[in-house]
């Protein structure tokens, strides 16, 4: 399942009108064209107009996986985990995984939700995928510990995490994701809604990538320390990546998960102060790659493999052991992980100092067989470690998709 | 025939539901396909009208994206659009559920410069091939005696009455919404 991103819409039209552009042909657009003429001073273009409607993209919701993982990254991304009320249980999820479906697929066909008081935001779906994760906790409130993938826990603390318990935990995960932040937010607003008789919110995780059309797509995004973030993911679609991300018969686990997957969600603080100190050789030899094209310092291009027995004149290797990219490498194509990443950037404090990191999210069909050995890797001797810092975590089991009829989460609550 | 058995998201393709009880002629379209975008399931089951014998009257109503507003008792309400998808006028007469003692047909009415709402005389009309929507602050079938609590995500089945006779049944979304608190005015129809 590769790009499922669906056709544009009709409102190409309209959309070309706001953004300032002459198409005056344009039926019921009076207003906005005017605007636009005002605003561009009646003569040319103040900005030419974009060839795509981007806005009217959809990602369809049903399908065999949940959107929102094989999906190419949007631009925003919000992660809202919630955690159920006292007195929930196995029935009121049900209603409460009912209503929620039935927002996002109507949301992410940029239909507004029954009872939406803002339907106008609707109209513009930017291929909006929500994404829903089952935490830990949820299958206990369910009466269903079962049905629990057995490594399916809150990671170990690790030596250099410095958690904080309000980026921790939670029972039930929204990934909103779209390539607009007003779509994100009412998308946000309106499950948030549609949850309160159910739970609390825990924490909300607001995420950012460049925004859709500043690169082309597929290129590989970087993150708030410069670096290429994402090089060497399995490619959605590929057996590859069908092998390492959708929990299927070959696995062991409970079945109601088959097509399913797992995130682990990490909150990790880039420590850019101490960043900025380093030099671009020190850098890149914490990381083994190069910050200009993210080629590894043994390779001319991104996606070259890295050759970790070359040796510099010296003997020894061109990329540390101690590397980043030596640290989270594995042999298996099954052990591998599938890197979401966000960038988060909150308000500097009153130095001055950085708040700012990724909210990364990692795929894999087993938490327990793929991601912690990863993380131990990393923990234990990663030289990129002095410059980030884990300071959130939780992990969810992600249900398969349903299709039209059906909701998430129906083959273990239903 | 019901919906009630299917999940609500066969709202995923915007139709929740309707069923005919009394005829559905033969030469009518079907109503479950002028559900147009409908999911695949909910459009084809309810297309499956069941024909019966009688008079030819057929009553083939579409109920759209029906919802109703959460309440543990007292007073709410249910919307949703109505689509007629016969060539003649359908005029729904009344409305019943098992979570409501009783259901009135309102319609919403500025009344010395504030919005209030009233039984609708007669009932309401819906135009041949066209539709009548039933949302806050507007036209709304009234539940005036909560009895059964109506929760988030449950799915609450209604019968609406036709005046020749025949019902058109429907399943409705259980919704926290904030509105269509409109003051209700007593026999002000």
């Amino acid at each position: 399942m590769a790009d499922r991103t669906g056709e544009p819409l009709s409102r190409r039209a309209l959309l070309a009108g706001s953004a300032l552009s002459v198409g005056g042909a344009i039926g019921g657009a009076a207003a906005v064209a005017a605007v636009a003429a005002r605003e561009s001073g009646g003569g040319a273009p103040a900005v030419p107009s974009s060839t795509v409607d981007y806005g009217g993209q959809m990602v369809p919701f049903h399908g065999r996986h949940q959107a929102g993982i094989a999906t190419p990254a949007q631009a925003h991304a919000a992660f809202v985990a919630l955690d159920l009320a006292a007195g929930v249980d196995r029935a009121a999820l049900r209603r409460l995984m009912l209503l929620l479906s039935d927002d996002a697929a109507r949301l992410t066909q940029g239909r507004a939700p029954l009872a939406d008081g803002q339907p106008e935001l609707a109209q513009v779906p930017a291929r909006l995928t929500v994404t829903f994760g089952f935490g830990p906790r949820l299958f206990d409130v369910a009466g269903l510990v079962e049905q629990r993938p057995a490594t399916l826990q809150q990671l170990p603390e690790f030596p250099i995490d410095r958690l904080q318990q309000r980026w921790c935990g939670g029972d039930l995960l929204l990934q909103i994701c779209a390539d607009d932040p007003l779509t994100v937010a009412h998308a946000q607003r309106m499950l948030v809604k549609d949850s309160r008789s159910f739970a609390a919110v825990r924490w909300v995780q607001r995420g950012f990538r460049r925004s859709r059309g500043m690169q082309d797509d597929g290129v590989t995004q970087r993150n708030v320390l410069g670096q290429l973030d994402g090089t060497g993911n399995p490619v959605p679609g590929s057996a590859v990546f069908d092998g390492a991300v959708w929990i299927s018969t070959t696995d062991s686990g409970p079945q109601w998960l088959h097509g399913g997957t797992t995130v682990v969600l990490r909150r990790i603080r880039a420590e850019l102060e101490s960043w900025d100190a380093a030099d671009t050789a020190g850098k890149e030899f914490a990381v083994g790659r190069r910050l200009t094209d993210g080629a590894p310092l043994t390779g001319r291009h991104e996606q070259d493999l890295p050759d970790f027995a070359a040796k510099n004149a010296l003997g020894l290797p061109v990329i540390s052991e101690f590397s980043h990219v030596a640290r989270a490498h594995v042999t298996g194509d099954r052990q591998r992980i599938f890197r979401r990443p966000y960038n988060y950037d909150d308000p500097p404090g009153p130095d001055g100092t950085a708040d700012t990191g990724l909210v990364f999210a990692a795929y894999q069909r087993d938490v327990g067989g793929q991601f912690l050995p990863i993380q131990r890797n990393l923990a234990e001797a990663d030289l990129l470690n002095e410059w980030v810092t884990p300071i959130g975590s939780a992990v969810f089991a992600v249900p398969p998709g349903c299709e039209a009829g059906g909701w998430i989460g129906e083959g273990l609550l239903g | 025939m019901s919906l009630r058995n299917h999940g609500p998201l066969a709202a995923a393709g915007m139709v929740l539901v309707l069923a005919l009880t009394t005829a559905c002629g033969a030469g009518e379209p079907a109503a479950g396909t002028a559900a147009g975008t409908a999911g695949g399931t909910a459009g084809g089951t309810a297309a499956a009208g069941t024909p019966a014998a009688g008079p030819s009257q057929p009553a083939a109503l579409v109920v759209r994206d029906p919802w109703v507003k959460t309440a543990k008792s007292g007073m709410s309400a249910a919307y949703g659009t109505v689509q007629n998808t016969t060539g003649k006028d359908v005029v729904v007469v009344s409305a019943t559920s098992a979570v409501s003692a009783m259901i009135e047909l309102h319609e919403t009415t500025t009344v010395d410069g504030k919005m209030a709402m009233r039984p609708k005389a007669g009932g309401f009309v819906i135009p041949a091939g066209g539709t009548h929507e039933f949302k806050p602050g507007g036209d709304h079938f009234m539940l005036m005696d909560v009895t059964t609590e109506v929760k988030a995500g449950d799915q609450v089945a209604f019968t609406l009455t036709l005046q020749d006779g025949g019902t058109v049944r429907f399943t409705a979304l259980g919704k926290d919404f904030a509105g269509g608190n409109e003051t209700y005015m007593p026999g002000m129809g």
